[in-house]
């Protein structure tokens, strides 16, 4: 697929660990916890654009966590935005640089323009500008790091936290097993088919399939256009199990199936790691580890593989687009 | 300036037009690179007006209609963060929906140039004026100043640009403007050329504080308890230097373009010799000075003064102007709802601005015009009597019904 896509021939995709481009953007300085995939998040995008890049970060844990003054781990240009200000700001900087190029007031160079945004900023609060950033024209990537929760905020469940977690928000209580009750929202899926001029939308997880995140970041930044990655990060805080373990975490929610990795470019969805008509792993497996599903008994868990099966087994594109075959049209 | 001898040459037109297109105007000859639009009354009619601009190729910048006034404003901020110059605009709750991108705007210091068409807040609904709006901004590092005609909107905006990009300034600047009374009534106004502008307001640069990639810096990271007092302190000398800036500014832009603002931040009609003042903002200016001359014609010593610069404050221009005033009179255009004495905002902005004046005036507060509701010249002349008579109590509603 991504060979027919012009706007991709010539993106040099990193193929094995020693084709990776040697220099860091986001170093040493940040105040990010053991194990935070997050940060590799980071790290890995800065990497996968180069230094011709502008960021801005939204408020949230990769703010408050990863820029303290004075000690910015940051060597490409970075700016705070509000929380529901992501998208917006990217259109802002992205509209300035055009306008600035257009004019000879800046040199005329491609400029990557990055938003990072939470799952809270980005999903809740910022869904607006998100999708006002998704209906423009400008070149810009917008990704959602989504750790599923306020993970600086004392972690609190967003719209975007898993069926049944326990957070800050959603406590166990002695009458109450499951406070948090909300379905998790299929973002991807919904900026895709709702804005249909964005030609690249993906999902991932930082470490798993290797490479495949940072590859997708450089083909977002390729097409052109508005464009977005929605990352699931496991957080060893918010999640609560050992540091030891997000990268393992990260792998069983792909294999697993609960969070599908896949692009959609130019409308056609590309799986980058394919489970239709294979066999998952149980989702159990992936959910006993975190402490946050402590509290779960059994009909907790097999209703989230409910859930997870119907998605890929029910839904007319599996795992992406939640409707079934045979969507009925009114006579 | 020597170079200009022929005052006219620099002016292109003279057109009549509303307080809205005269702004649109001053915006397309500042050339701004993008400007972020979302409407709400009565300030939207800029942006249709440079949006007409924009496709009559009148103006080469970036048009974003946003989805909210929050990205609005961020898009604002953002685009100036680049490097670009930038204009955005907004009313009443509109203004209010962006007010967290309207902060952070001004504690990082970007010199955004916004339109605030002052507007009664919800609920109830209501197009008309109150300057809630803009006054809620009035602490947290915004420059803002309220124009009464249609050229003074466009000169405000022009010199608004110049002041706030000024490098010893960088901070935002709105211009405010009565809904309804300047946002859509017509008045003359000069327009002058794209030459005798750009004499006047230099292209925006933000120097070592741009983001971009040959200038990697980190913009507004996280500080705690550490930094925070130094940089509120650091916001607030901008706001004490942008006085002195305003001052050369004007001098310049009456120098070019012949204006004649005599003070840049209040405009004085007969208060010289007066005993009694009366002290307002905005449109309520045209009905007060008219009957300012009505009374001077009668023989009673009153004046008005019209506060053009609402921040930075004043201070000392006042009490240089009111040092031999004995009964100051406020018409507050906001309310207040339970605050110091029952009065509204500005009124303790000036009752506190003239405190320690040896000879301080007696003074009372009106609040009127809330809502739209028109101050006529029979409130104004009762306004002046009550502000004279001894016994008249600290605040007064006018215009309310029984």
């Amino acid at each position: 697929m991504v060979k027919e896509v012009e706007e991709l021939k010539d993106v040099k995709l990193y193929k094995g660990v020693h084709s990776i481009d040697l220099p860091e953007y986001y170093t040493s300085g940040h105040r990010t916890c053991q194990g935070c995939e997050s940060a590799l998040v980071m790290r890995d995008f800065a990497k996968a654009a180069g230094p011709r890049t502008v960021v801005t970060g939204a408020t949230g844990c990769m703010y408050v966590a990863n820029t303290s003054y004075m000690t910015t781990p940051w060597l490409i240009p970075w700016m705070h935005t509000q929380l529901a200000g992501g998208g917006a700001s990217a259109v802002g900087m992205a509209a300035g640089i055009r306008a600035l190029r257009r004019k000879g007031k800046i040199k005329d160079e491609k400029i990557n323009v990055i938003n990072f945004s939470g799952d809270l900023g980005a999903g809740d609060a910022g869904l607006g500008g998100l999708s006002g950033a998704m209906q423009s024209d400008y070149d810009l990537l917008v990704i959602v790091y989504d750790n599923e929760s306020a993970a600086n905020t004392d972690i609190q469940a967003s719209g975007l936290t898993t069926y049944g977690a326990q957070t800050t928000f959603s406590p166990v209580g002695k009458v109450h097993r499951i406070m948090h009750k909300r379905w998790k929202k299929n973002l991807a899926p919904m900026i895709a088919v709702g804005h249909p001029n964005v030609k690249y939308v993906a999902t991932a997880v930082a470490t798993f399939p290797p490479m495949d995140y940072m590859n997708k970041v450089k083909k977002a930044l390729a097409i052109g256009g508005p464009t977005m990655i929605h990352t699931l990060d496991p957080c060893p805080k918010g999640w609560d199990y050992h540091p030891r373990y997000s990268h393992d975490l990260g792998e069983l929610a792909v294999k697993t199936g609960i969070f599908p990795v896949y692009e959609i470019i130019k409308g056609k969805v590309v799986y980058t790691y394919d489970l239709r008509g294979k066999k998952r792993e149980p989702v159990r497996s992936y959910l006993e580890k975190q402490g946050r599903f402590a509290h779960f008994i059994d009909e907790d868990y097999e209703y989230i593989q409910s859930k997870v099966d119907e998605m890929w087994e029910e839904w007319e594109i599996p795992g992406v687009v939640p409707f079934s075959s045979g969507l009925e049209v009114e006579k | 300036m020597n170079e200009i001898q022929n005052v006219k040459s620099v002016f292109e037109s003279e057109e009549l037009m509303s307080g809205t297109e005269a702004v649109a105007h001053a915006v397309r000859l500042a050339d701004v690179d993008v400007f972020a639009a979302y409407p709400i009354r009565p300030y939207t009619s800029v942006m249709d007006k440079l949006s007409k601009f924009l496709a009559d190729g009148l103006l080469d910048a970036e048009y974003i209609v946003a989805d909210g006034e929050h990205s609005q404003f961020e898009i604002g901020k953002h685009a100036s963060s680049v490097g670009a110059r930038a204009f955005v605009g907004s009313s009443g709750v509109g203004w209010l929906y962006a007010m967290e991108a309207i902060v952070v705007t001004a504690t990082d210091r970007l010199p955004l140039v916004a339109l605030v068409g002052n507007r009664a807040l919800d609920d109830p609904g209501a197009f008309g004026v109150e300057q809630n709006d803009a006054l809620m901004v009035r602490d947290v590092g915004w420059l803002l100043a309220w124009a009464s005609t249609a050229q003074e909107a466009f000169d405000t905006t022009l010199i608004g640009y110049r002041v706030a990009e000024d490098p010893k300034v960088r901070m935002p600047f709105a211009i405010a403007m009565d809904g309804g009374y300047l946002t859509h009534s017509e008045h003359l106004v000069k327009l002058p050329t794209k030459e005798a502008v750009n004499k006047f307001l230099p292209p925006y640069s933000l120097g070592d504080r741009v983001l971009h990639p040959d200038n990697p810096i980190s913009v507004a990271p996280q500080v705690n308890e550490d930094w925070v007092m130094e940089l509120r302190k650091q916001n607030h000398e901008a706001g004490k230097r942008a006085r002195g800036i305003i001052y050369q500014a004007y001098k310049e832009y009456n120098e070019i373009f012949n204006a004649g603002y005599e003070n840049p931040f209040i405009e004085e009609l007969n208060v010289e010799d007066a005993d009694t003042v009366l002290i307002g903002m905005g449109s309520v200016a045209t009905v007060a000075r008219s009957v300012t001359r009505d009374l001077r014609g009668e023989g009673k010593k009153v004046g008005f003064l019209k506060m053009r610069w609402y921040r930075p404050f004043p201070t000392e221009e006042l009490k240089k102007a009111l040092r031999n005033v004995s009964n100051v009179g406020i018409i507050d255009r906001d309310f207040g709802i339970a605050g110091p004495n029952d009065a509204a905002i500005t009124f303790h902005d000036y009752r506190s601005a003239l405190y320690d004046m040896e000879n301080r005036p007696r003074m009372v507060d009106f609040i009127a015009g809330l809502g739209g509701r028109e101050i006529s010249k029979a409130e104004v002349r009762k306004m002046f009597e009550m502000t004279e008579k001894k016994d008249t109590p600290l605040v007064n509603w006018i215009g309310l019904r029984e």
